[in-house]
This record gives C-alpha cells, sequence and structure tokens, in this order.
C-alpha cells in the first residue's frame, strides 16, 4: 500500500509508563532516601522474629531500665537499653514496626478500596448519588480527625481493631474526595467518550476505562495516608485507645514511658524517633511519587 | 531589503539552547533576520520550528534553564544584549510589544478591560486618571470595538475570543511600539474574525508605520498579509525572501513540500501531495541537514554536511540545491 | 482485497440513491442555569437540522465555533439523544428501536475526534485501545483480535510492533491514525470526524487526509466531516452543508458551493479563508460584529446582524432553508426576493 511510504515512522524508543516513571523517581534524592529506608523497616518487620534479639514481652527482671549499650551503665545484651519492666526496646521497636505497618496498610487499603468506589460512583452517576455521597464526606470531614477517631473508639470499646476502623472511616473522605474530582475530569475526555461510542457499560467505563487514569493523585494520596495512619494510630495508642498491653505498638510504648521521661530518656526517645522517621520516610517518597507521576499526567 | 543602520531590529545568529550543558537541545539555532521599519515580516513554521522561542529570546523572556546567545541582537541603535534588566524591560515595554496566541488567557479576569489597559498606560506613560480613561476609550475604538464607553467596564469572561483579542491589541499599541510581535494572533479564532483581526492589524500597522512580526503555522495567512517571509524548519530558518518569490517559486524543497501538501495546491486531484514523516523532536534530529530524512531531493551529501545559507542577502536558502524557477533543484 | 473483515455486500451503485444516514429535523436544546434568581435559559446548539449521507460519499459541516458542529456529531454517533428528530440509520429510525437492535447498529457508526492527544486512553496500551470495542461486543478470540488489530494497524500505515506501545510514544499524526484504526475496528458504515485535522501540522494534516480518502474508497464508507478549514472541506468533501447558529443556512455539492456561494455568509466564509495563490483569492468580505450567543439569538435570520444585505423583513421573519436547482438549497430572503447584487441570473 502505498500510505506506509508515507509515514516513516519515527517514534522514539519504547519507554513503559514504569520505567519512565522509575527513571523520574530515582532522580529526587529524598525520595530515594525514604523509599530505601521503608523498605528497610518493612524487611525488619518481616522477619522481626530473626532480626530481634529477645522476645518483646520478655521480661528481664534484673535488667530494669538499663540504658543503651554505648552509654554508662549499658549492656552489651541490650543495644538500645530496656524499659521500665525490663523489656528489651530494641526488640520492641522490631516487633512494634511489624504492628504499626500492618495497621497503616490496613488502615490505608480499607479507606483507599472503599474511598475510590464512592468516589466513582459519586462521580460517574452524579445526581442524587453524588449529593448523598458528598454530603456524607463533608460530614466526617468537619469534625477534627482525631476526635472523631475517639469518640468511635470510645463507642466500640478501645481495641487495636476498632481504632483501625475508626482512622479508615476517618480517612475515608480525602480519598473520596480526590477519586470523585479526578473521575469528573476524565469523564468528558475523548478517550472514555471512544469508548461509550464503542458500547461500554457503567462498569468497564468506571473501572476500567476511567480508574487507572485517576491513580497517580491516590497513590500519592496513600502514601501520605501512610504516615498519618501511623502517627494517629501512635496517638491512639498513646492515648490508651488503641493497642492494649503489652503488645508493643509505638505510639503504647511511648505512652508507657511517660513517667520515665525525667529519669530514662532512652525509653522515650526511641520509640518517638522511629515514629518521626518512619513518618518522615513515607512524606519524603509521598512528594517523590507526586513528582515523577506528575509529568505523566501532564501529557 | 538588506538590513542597514536604520533596521528597526536586527537579529543574527540568534541561538536557544534548552536541556544539560553536555546534551544541550537547540529549540533555536542561528537565526538571523531583521525588520524594517512599516514592513510586516512573516515567520512561518510547523509546530515545534521555534517560532515561540525565537520571538521570547527578543523579548528576553527565555527564563533558565534556558540558554540565549547572538551575535547581534539590535533594536535600533539599541544593543539588547548590554543592556540591563531594567533597561531591557522599558525598551520591550515602550517600543516592541507582543500579542499571544491565547486572548483568553491573556487577560487578568479579575480586572476590568478598561483597568488592565490603563494600567498599561500608566507603567510606560503616566498621566493622570482621567487622562488614561481617555486614552483607553480612544484606544479600545481604535481597535474597532462598538460603543468603548461602556465596554471599558467589562470583565474579560463577558467579551468573545475576537474581542478579547481586540483588547490585546489595544494594550499592545497602548505606548506607541514600534515594533509589533504577534505570536499566532488568530490561531485561537474564527476564520471572518481572523480576516477581522489581520485586517485590523495590517491597518495599524500601516498607520502608525511600525514593524509587525507575524508568527503563524498559516502559509496562507502569511502569503496574503506578510511582506517578508522567513521559513523556519526545527530550530533553524530554511528560507527567507520576499513574500511574493517565496510563495511564487519557493527554493528550499521544505518550502515547496509544505505549499504542496496544503489541499489548495492539488485541486482537482485525489490525494495530497503528502511529506513524507514528521518534524524531528529533541532527541531524533538527523545528521546534516535537518530535512534530509523527509526532503525528496536528498543526496548522501545531505546525510553527512550541514548546507549554509546561499543566495543573495535578502533571499537566501539552506540548500545545497535550491530549486529552480521549474521547482527542480540545481546540481 | 482479500481482507476477511470487511462484508461490503452492497454495491455501490445499489447504494447510490438512497442515504445511508439522515435525519430529520434535528433539534438538541440544552437547558443551562444563568446565575442566582435567574429563570434557566435554553442554548438551542441544533435547531431543526436535515442532513443526509451517502455510502462512499462525503458530506462536510462547515461553520463557526459553538454553531453546534460537535453537537451534531455527538447525535449522529447516539453519546447523546435528541431533544426532538429523527435519525435514520439504512432506512430503520435509530430513536425508536428496541434497546438490541440499537446497540447493534451504534457499531456501525464511529467517530474520530479533533485532539489526538486527548482521544487515547493514556494508561493503555495501542492493542488493547484497538481491541476494547470487540472485547465489549464481540465473540472473537484473544488471537483473532490480536489479528484484527494488527491488519488495521498495517491498513493505516502503522507498524506491527505499534501494538504494544503507549499513545505517549506516538506523534499527533500518527495517534490520529490509530483513533482511526480504532474507529474501524468493528467495521463502520459512516464514520463521523469531527475536526480531524485541524489539531495538525500541514505537511501531517496531507498525510492524514490522503489515507482518509484511501479508506473511504476501499472500504465504502461515508463521511461526516466537520470542518471549520475550508480549503480541506473543498478538497475531501461532496456535500457541503454551511451552518450558522444551530442552523442550515447554505446545502449543496461541492462544487457549487465554492464556485457560486449564495448565502452571504457561506461567501463571507469564503472570501475570509486565506489563500496562497493569488489567483484562488477573492475580495475579502469583512463582516462587522461577532458571533452571537446560541443563548438569546437574534430575532429574525439569525445572521441579519452582520449581514450587508439585511432589511426589515430579515430582523422578523425567519427565512426557511428553500431547495434552489439541483440538490442545493439556501435559507435567506435576499434569494427569494432577488435583490442579492452578486448572483447574477
Ligand atoms: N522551556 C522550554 N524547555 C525546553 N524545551 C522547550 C521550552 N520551550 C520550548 N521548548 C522546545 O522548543 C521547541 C520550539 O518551540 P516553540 O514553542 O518555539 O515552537 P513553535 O514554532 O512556536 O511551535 P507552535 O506552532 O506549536 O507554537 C519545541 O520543540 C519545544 O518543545
Ligand atoms: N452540554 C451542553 N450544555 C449547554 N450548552 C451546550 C452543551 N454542549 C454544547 N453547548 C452549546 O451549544 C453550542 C454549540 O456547541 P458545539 O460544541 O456543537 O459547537 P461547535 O460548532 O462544535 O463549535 P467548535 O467549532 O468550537 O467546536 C455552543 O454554544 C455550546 O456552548
Ligand atoms: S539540503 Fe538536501 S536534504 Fe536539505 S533540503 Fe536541500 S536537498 Fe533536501
Ligand atoms: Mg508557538
Ligand atoms: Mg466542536
Amino acid at each position: 500500500m502505498t500510505m506506509t511510504s508515507e509515514t516513516q515512522t519515527t517514534v522514539r524508543m519504547p519507554q513503559t509508563p514504569l520505567a519512565e516513571f522509575w527513571s523520574y523517581f530515582i532522580q529526587n534524592r529524598g525520595a530515594l532516601i525514604g523509599f530505601c529506608f521503608i523498605v528497610f523497616i518493612v524487611l525488619l518487620a518481616i522477619f522481626a522474629n530473626f532480626v530481634a534479639p529477645h522476645h518483646p514481652h520478655e521480661q528481664f527482671r534484673d535488667f530494669i531500665l538499663v540504658p543503651p549499650a554505648w552509654a554508662e551503665g549499658g549492656n552489651a545484651q541490650f543495644w538500645l537499653g530496656t524499659d521500665g519492666v525490663g523489656r528489651d526496646i530494641l526488640s520492641r521497636l522490631i516487633h512494634g514496626a511489624r504492628l504499626s505497618l500492618l495497621i497503616g496498610l490496613v488502615i490505608v487499603s480499607v479507606s483507599l478500596v472503599l474511598g475510590i468506589c464512592l468516589g466513582l460512583i459519586a462521580g460517574y452517576f452524579g445526581g442524587f448519588a453524588d449529593v448523598a455521597i458528598m454530603r456524607f464526606s463533608d460530614i466526617l470531614l468537619s469534625m477534627p480527625a482525631l476526635l472523631l477517631a475517639i469518640a468511635i473508639v470510645a463507642i466500640l470499646g478501645p481495641s487495636i481493631v476498632n481504632s483501625g476502623l475508626a482512622l479508615s472511616l476517618v480517612y475515608l473522605p480525602h480519598y473520596v474526595r480526590l477519586t470523585r474530582a479526578s473521575v469528573l475530569t476524565e469523564i468528558n475526555k475523548d478517550y472514555v467518550i471512544s469508548s461509550r461510542v464503542a458500547g461500554a457499560g457503567a462498569l468497564r467505563l468506571m473501572f476500567i476505562v476511567i480508574l487507572p487514569n485517576c491513580l497517580a493523585p491516590l497513590i500519592v494520596q496513600a502514601t501520605l495516608g501512610f504516615s498519618n495512619a501511623i502517627l494517629d494510630m501512635a496517638a491512639l495508642g498513646f492515648l490508651g485507645l488503641g493497642a492494649q498491653p503489652p503488645l508493643p505498638e509505638w505510639g503504647s510504648m511511648l505512652a508507657t514511658a511517660r513517667e520515665f521521661i525525667q529519669s530514662a530518656w532512652w525509653v522515650v526517645t526511641f520509640p518517638g524517633l522511629i515514629i518521626l522517621v518512619t513518618v518522615l520516610a513515607f512524606n519524603l517518597m509521598g512528594d517523590g511519587l507526586r513528582d515523577a507521576l506528575d509529568p505523566k499526567l501532564k501529557q | 531589503m538588506t538590513e542597514t543602520d536604520k533596521s528597526l531590529l536586527v537579529v543574527h545568529n540568534l541561538s536557544v539552547a534548552f536541556g544539560t550543558k553536555d546534551n544541550p537541545f537547540k529549540a533555536v539555532d542561528r537565526v538571523s533576520f531583521h525588520v524594517e521599519e512599516g514592513e510586516v515580516l512573516g515567520i512561518v513554521g510547523e509546530s515545534g520550528s521555534g517560532k515561540s522561542v525565537s520571538s521570547l529570546a527578543l523579548m528576553g523572556l527565555i527564563d533558565f534553564p534556558g540558554r540565549v546567545t547572538a551575535d547581534e541582537l539590535r533594536f535600533k541603535t539599541t544593543d539588547l544584549q548590554t543592556l540591563n534588566e531594567k533597561a531591557r524591560r522599558k525598551i520591550t515595554g515602550d517600543e516592541i510589544s507582543m500579542i499571544f496566541q491565547d486572548p483568553m488567557t491573556s487577560l487578568n479576569p479579575s480586572y476590568t478591560v478598561g483597568n488592565q489597559i490603563m494600567e498599561a498606560i500608566e507603567v510606560h506613560q503616566g498621566g493622570s486618571k482621567k487622562e488614561r480613561m481617555t486614552k483607553a476609550i480612544d484606544l479600545l475604538r481604535q481597535v474597532g470595538i462598538p460603543a468603548p464607553e461602556s465596554r471599558i467596564n467589562s470583565y474579560p469572561h463577558q467579551l468573545s475570543g475576537g474581542m478579547s483579542q481586540r483588547v490585546m491589541i489595544a494594550m499592545a499599541i497602548a505606548c506607541d511600539p514600534r515594533l509589533l510581535i504577534a505570536d499566532e494572533p488568530t490561531t485561537a479564532l474564527d476564520v471572518t474574525i481572523q480576516a477581522q483581526i489581520i485586517e485590523l492589524l495590517l491597518k495599524l500597522q500601516r498607520e502608525k508605520q511600525m514593524g509587525l512580526v507575524l508568527i503563524t503555522h498559516d502559509l496562507a495567512l502569511v502569503a496574503e498579509a506578510a511582506d517578508r517571509v522567513v521559513v523556519m524548519y526545527a530550530g533553524q530558518i530554511v528560507e527567507t525572501g520576499p513574500a511574493s518569490e517565496i510563495f511564487k517559486a519557493p527554493k528550499h524543497p521544505y518550502t515547496q513540500a509544505l505549499m504542496n501538501s496544503l489541499p489548495e495546491s492539488s485541486e482537482g486531484k485525489d490525494r495530497l501531495n503528502a511529506l513524507p514523516g514528521v518534524v524531528p523532536g529533541a532527541n531524533d534530529r538527523p545528521q546534516g541537514c535537518l530535512l534530509n530524512p523527509r526532503c525528496p531531493y536528498a543526496t548522501d551529501r545531505c546525510r553527512v554536511e550541514e548546507p549554509e545559507q546561499y543566495g543573495p542577502r535578502g533571499r537566501q536558502v539552506k540548500c545545497f540545491y535550491p530549486l529552480d524557477e521549474s521547482g527542480r533543484p540545481t546540481v | 482485497m482479500s481482507e476477511p473483515i470487511m462484508n461490503q455486500t452492497a454495491s455501490a451503485e445499489s447504494t447510490k440513491k438512497a442515504p445511508i444516514m439522515s435525519g430529520v429535523g434535528l433539534k438538541q436544546h440544552y437547558p443551562v442555569k444563568q446565575g442566582f434568581m435567574k429563570p434557566p435559559g435554553l442554548v438551542k446548539a441544533l435547531d431543526g437540522v436535515n442532513f443526509s449521507v451517502e455510502a462512499g460519499k462525503t458530506l462536510a459541516v462547515v461553520g463557526e465555533s459553538g454553531c453546534g458542529k460537535s453537537t451534531l456529531a455527538r447525535l449522529l454517533t447516539m453519546i447523546e439523544l435528541p431533544t426532538e428528530g429523527e435519525l435514520n440509520f439504512e432506512g430503520k429510525n435509530l430513536l425508536t428501536l428496541d434497546r438490541e437492535t440499537r446497540k447493534e447498529l451504534r457499531q456501525r457508526i464511529q467517530i474520530i475526534f479533533q485532539n489526538p492527544y486527548g482521544s487515547l486512553n493514556p494508561r493503555k496500551k495501542v492493542g488493547s485501545i484497538l481491541e476494547e470495542p470487540l472485547v465489549i461486543n464481540g465473540k472473537l478470540t484473544k488471537a483473532e483480535r490480536k489479528e484484527r488489530a494488527l491488519n488495521l494497524l498495517q491498513k493505516v500505515g502503522l507498524k506491527p510492533e505499534h501494538y504494544d506501545r503507549y499513545p505517549h510514544m506516538f506523534s499527533g499524526g500518527q495517534r490520529q491514525r490509530i483513533a482511526i484504526a480504532r474507529g474501524l475496528m468493528m467495521n463502520p458504515k459512516v464514520v463521523v470526524a469531527d475536526e480531524p485535522v485541524s489539531a495538525l501540522d500541514v505537511s501531517v494534516q496531507a498525510q492524514v487526509l490522503n489515507l482518509m480518502m484511501d479508506l473511504q474508497q476501499e472500504l465504502d464508507l461515508a463521511y461526516v466531516f466537520i470542518s471549520h478549514d475550508l480549503s480541506v472541506v473543498e478538497h475531501i468533501a461532496d456535500k457541503v452543508m454551511v451552518m450558522y447558529l444551530g442552523k442550515v443556512v447554505e446545502y449543496g455539492a461541492t462544487e457549487d458551493i465554492f464556485t457560486h456561494p449564495q448565502h452571504p455568509y457561506t461567501r463571507a466564509l469564503l472570501s475570509s479563508t486565506p489563500r496562497i495563490d493569488p489567483e484562488h483569492r477573492i475580495e475579502k468580505i469583512q463582516l462587522t460584529g461577532e458571533l452571537p450567543s446560541p443563548l438569546n439569538p437574534p430575532s429574525g435570520c439569525a445572521f441579519h446582524g452582520r449581514c450587508e444585505f439585511a432589511n426589515e423583513r430579515c430582523k422578523v421573519e425567519t427565512p426557511a432553508l428553500k431547495d434552489k436547482t439541483g440538490e442545493s438549497s439556501v435559507a435567506c430572503f435576499g434569494i427569494d426576493e432577488n435583490r442579492l447584487p452578486y448572483i447574477d441570473r
């Protein structure tokens, strides 16, 4: 056919979206550090049983409030010292990572999945469904997050599951709004209309055609949401509404360490530090993701 | 026509590079042209050929990481390159004005049209509020806006595209510039409105004896409106000359191909004479003459060596084998 | 051609007279909010449009921005249903058919959009973009779908290796080729092209127009070609329909419209189109004023505010589209009253 000669295709070397994303992402030093740290923490959490020197609940009666190994009076057996009942802080932190990350993951997944579904319905169908869903989100948003979580936990009773549920509900509106906004911008684009002309039904349009194009901001929000979840979970734990002793959760570790703030700094410092660093790592990675996903969005 | 000491604007070997130092992308590559008082210079080329970047570079509007270099960049007798920021801005506001493609986004939506014109007058000429108001109304009348006394209080969203472009022109001529650069001033408008706006620009240009640089991708528009034409391809000028000569007998294969691919040129024939391929992007510029992969006349020489600008001043072609009157390459 | 895909049984001869698709009195009115406390207004985006297009022929729809061209495209492809009117495809009124048949017939009418950057799903590979209509409607196996997609890729001048690439790896012209291939996947009879080359460079525009003309010949497609560029229309169209503010003001064979435009608006449109060859240029007719808003259209003939030949009657009465000699028709009192100086009899 004659027309093939007209094309003389000069297509750029194919680079999959993933490869392109990765090349942008690794240019951002902060994001890379955050990412590495998160991988490190996740590995620790997975292999906690092998990595941790002691069992997190084991109480060494002879070694109560031992300072870190390098400090005066430290013991090489307990790198980061022990707490008020003689448990090894390092081991508790490592096992705590498992708990905190798992909770973060569950909270984020629950609110992300629910939020995406509600947001898609609101954005795609509009009308009454939209009004109902958005007013419900507005009501949730109008209350201070932590206060709302506390109220829910107070009703359901303090436990790690209940506080997880409460936090999922609290974060839900952010995902709903974000999804709905992206759906509204995508839904009138020509590619969606072409799919409609091709005869695609509502479910296909929502989940297969539109959703993949709304994911970028959601991924960023989910990453940042992870750090929020860890932080708020720690706050609930600190208030005694989350994980119950002796579970090694970072927030509740802080809570039980309150009485030693003056006398034994390490009991408070290390849980506080690990919360800080983890949250920071997630935020750095979230920012990096946003930057890396953006140039694709602009195209 | 060639440049003289009296030329309004002289540009010599202007280059603009983006990207890293080791791997620069020359969006504009050794571009030279000049504009005389009272003439219309048309710059044509397909998308990405560097038309907008060249004009922005003239106005000093290329930000880091873009790097602008030139052998000469002279407005009247002033060397634009040696000026400091402030003096340059004074010249580019007072004596050189620019109009952009999208009239809807070039106006600030939060202020009335009158406010924006009066501000433009205040910055460069001053005067009392009343004087500026009278001047603004007068300007609106000059650009053919009906009932300017009441229009002056409207907000940009209350105006149509054509009206907004008229307001932009009013602002651009507020300080009686000697040179007006219009970057695709009618691309966003309908043909009947385009005809009105072009007519208006040409009328103002004649009345005020301004130099007008008309940038567009529409060959036919340039053919109708411009005195002299510069054809650009992938950041370089490939052909310059008087409009009447270029469109009657193009000397560069690219100009010829562009003209031939217009539906107007293949009347009666079913298929159009399409030029194969696309304009090379940042990463796939070929060696030698940039047109060689698409050029029907390319030889081995074109694939290795880059042609210079050949021909007399004022009618130059960047091709080893400029086309003769009958449209065939000379050897 | 030994393409197994194309089952064009009807010969070009037998379909010549009966249009494959036609519309009668199509209206599309959109209610719009006009701010607080004001009653909602009504935008008459289309106000009684008739059209017809035959297999293998091209009907061009021209007119200025906002005159309802895209609205017509949305009605033809049934992305929207009209407020009023009839839409016939192969002799059946699409709007009164039952869901199943309508869904079936709808596949025969496909659309190509203006913006090649927005019309392909950026997260899908070219292969799955092309196969989507088949996945939704078809009973073909995976291998058959792929074969079909590769076949069409080749037909629009792309290569098999493009099957696994993402849209952002292609230039504007290539994307438009992909969009055309997608439109052809379901063996359409009618292709509605809404400014298919407006966003492309001149040289690429010619490539895409050539492709469209080749495909039309090969597959006996009917095109509804929407454009505001008259020089393109002149080249590709058989019939031209000129619209102004939701109404058809002139309709006729391309040749007639371009050599003897009747309606003052058609004439102004033609004279405003820039021409490269001085011999093709005609004296510019400068229209005064702007396109009025469809929200409160002028009374009488919608064009009277910009028309140099308007008289008192034009301001009050609305001219109807009247048949002229042959197949052309015009809506203008000036013609009825025989007072347009440029029409010599
Ligand atoms: N800030 C920038 N950074 C990097 N590249 C740029 C920048 N601005 C422009 N370019 C590139 O420079 C080239 C020339 O762009 P330019 O805008 O001048 O084209 P143009 O001729 O005006 O095209 P159009 O007709 O589309 O307006 C393009 O390839 C463009 O991608
Ligand atoms: N969903 C809608 N609601 C209200 N008004 C609409 C809607 N869709 C279109 N319109 C209006 O209908 C009129 C015709 O629009 P349409 O998009 O068909 O114009 P067009 O001829 O395609 O213009 P263009 O050349 O700019 O694409 C416009 O005034 C537009 O504002
Ligand atoms: S130099 Fe060679 S390749 Fe370039 S335009 Fe002339 S003939 Fe064509
Ligand atoms: Mg530009
Ligand atoms: Mg449109």
